[in-house]
């Protein structure tokens, strides 16, 4: 694709996706790729967030559950809005 | 079937046993902790050889003992050493882990101090160290399938790129090799928690997959909950791991475990610094998700080059097996460049394929085989690091 995406997502079934780019800026207007079959979306993006760390895709609540490759990785633990950062504090484990 | 892999050669080195080298070491190795100062005078004395000091070999016993012989032996053994000095304080266990590595057909002399001293050691280690770096350095290269190489895979520093561009590219490279007759090991024990029910399904049949979970269950119950003092949070994942995007240990589970690609499976089961026993194909080996400590226990098993996807820039190189690196972060491929032999960066900006940088992982497994130093080489990451299951006595 000519323009490079800001945002990956696994699978369809994912409700996060990871900034793939430096130096993100709220308010940006994100070309999010499905990496699963190419196929893209647009999302704007709620807060700064650095390179490697996730955002919802979704509104999700506390005591939700976060999915990415199709999987659970763990528990939402605050109310997330669309667009927000997600990370260690709003998601947790249900390992140990 | 002949695929365009199949007919992929190395010039490698093939030893008495018959298992192939990519490098040509001299080691200078010792049984113990305390027999450091001694080999690495030999080492200093004798130019191409290469000392190997480490923290163990005193007092230990039982299963710990066991896995710290055939750490030693195994890395003696291991196909890119040539030969071996051995020295250990006394002659025992110097013996038994000579005798050990003897077993490949290389040379192996053995020397211990106890009643002569470090200098009348040093002395005579050096004449038998001397003879095998003129013996080593007139062994000629030989042509090699790619099918003769055993190839080692752990991340690290992950992050969440590594689940996105480097392990599925170290996953492609398996999809690709292992049906050409390749031996792969990958393993990471307490990293496969969150994916365990994915894991399991991957074994070649359903008794090999109950017997990792057991193992991994064994792991969980025996080691983790039973030392664990808070939520390991901190541990796993690490903070650089969760300072790279990584929330959860299941998350950066599911991006480990993309580096068995999409339709490799394991056929066996390793203990740690276990060589496999069942023939070509994947094996998991039982193992820390520490990196020296994981490329330690699968050189010792036999792999003979190691590739190492990082997200925010694992440094770990091994002192005699190549460790090739691979990331996707662009910031690391930034800030890091030294470090990196493999940029798969493209895959992030939809640029690159995960075939495609597969097949550049692959190349560049061909040219580490055939003589290319590794960025870890060229640095000097030499990092020999043990595992140890439990005090010594």
């Amino acid at each position: 694709m000519s323009e490079i995406p800001h945002l990956l997502v696994h699978e369809k079934a994912d409700n996060v996706g990871v900034v793939v780019v430096e130096g993100l800026k709220a308010g940006t207007d994100m070309l999010c790729c499905i990496t699963h079959d190419n196929s893209t979306f647009r999302l704007t993006a709620k807060h700064d967030v650095p390179i490697g760390h996730k955002i919802a895709l979704v509104d999700l609540k506390d005591g939700d559950t976060a999915m990415k490759y199709g999987e659970d990785i763990g528990k939402i633990i605050a109310d997330i809005g669309q667009g927000e950062h997600l990370h260690t504090h709003n998601c947790k484990t249900k390992r140990w | 079937m002949a695929s365009k892999y199949s007919n992929i050669t190395f010039h490698g080195y093939r030893r008495e046993n018959g298992r192939v080298g990519v490098r040509n070491h001299v080691l200078i190795l010792p049984v113990d902790d305390i027999s450091n100062a001694a080999c690495e005078a030999v080492a200093n004395n004798i130019k191409g050889t290469l000392a190997i000091p480490h923290a163990y070999g005193r007092l230990q016993f039982g299963e710990d003992l066991e896995l710290h012989f055939r750490t030693i032996i195994g890395t003696g053994a291991n196909p890119n050493v040539h030969s071996v000095v051995v020295i250990g304080i006394e002659p025992g266990w110097t013996k038994r882990i000579a005798d050990g590595i003897r077993e490949t057909g290389k040379p192996v002399a053995e020397f211990s101090i106890e009643q002569k001293g470090d200098l009348e050691t040093i002395r005579a280690a050096s004449w038998a160290a001397k003879e095998f770096v003129h013996q080593a350095s007139e062994i000629q290269r030989e042509e090699c399938s790619i099918k003769e190489l055993w190839v080692s895979t752990k991340c690290g520093e992950s992050d969440t790129t590594t689940g996105l561009g480097s392990c599925p590219t170290v996953g492609n490279m398996y999809d690709k090799l292992l049906p050409e007759g390749i031996t792969g090991f990958f393993g990471e024990t307490s990293e496969i928690t969150g994916a365990e029910h994915i894991c399991q399904k991957r074994a070649i049949n359903e008794e090999v997959g109950e017997r990792w979970y057991a193992m991994w269950k064994s792991y969980q119950d025996d080691v983790i909950f039973a030392h664990q003092t808070d939520d390991l949070s901190d541990s796993q994942p690490t903070k650089g791991n969760i300072e790279g995007g990584l929330t959860t240990i299941e998350e950066k589970a599911l991006g480990n475990l993309e580096k068995i690609g999409r339709t490799s499976q394991y056929i066996d089961i390793l203990e740690p610094a276990e060589p496999p026993k069942s023939g070509d194909g994947l094996y998991f080996m039982d193992s820390s998700s520490a990196a020296a400590e994981c490329v330690t226990l699968m050189a010792a098993g036999g792999a003979v080059i190691h590739t190492f996807p990082t997200g925010q820039g694992n440094v770990v190189g091994n002192p005699i097996v190549p460790v090739i690196k691979i990331t996707a972060n662009p910031r690391t491929v930034r800030t890091m460049g030294e470090h990196v032999d493999v940029d798969v960066s493209g895959i992030l900006r939809r640029d690159q394929t995960i075939d495609e940088a597969g097949d550049a992982l692959i190349e560049m497994i061909r040219r580490t085989a055939n003589g290319r130093n590794t960025a870890a080489e060229a640095l000097g990451h030499r990092e020999f690091s043990m595992t140890k299951l439990y005090r010594s006595a």
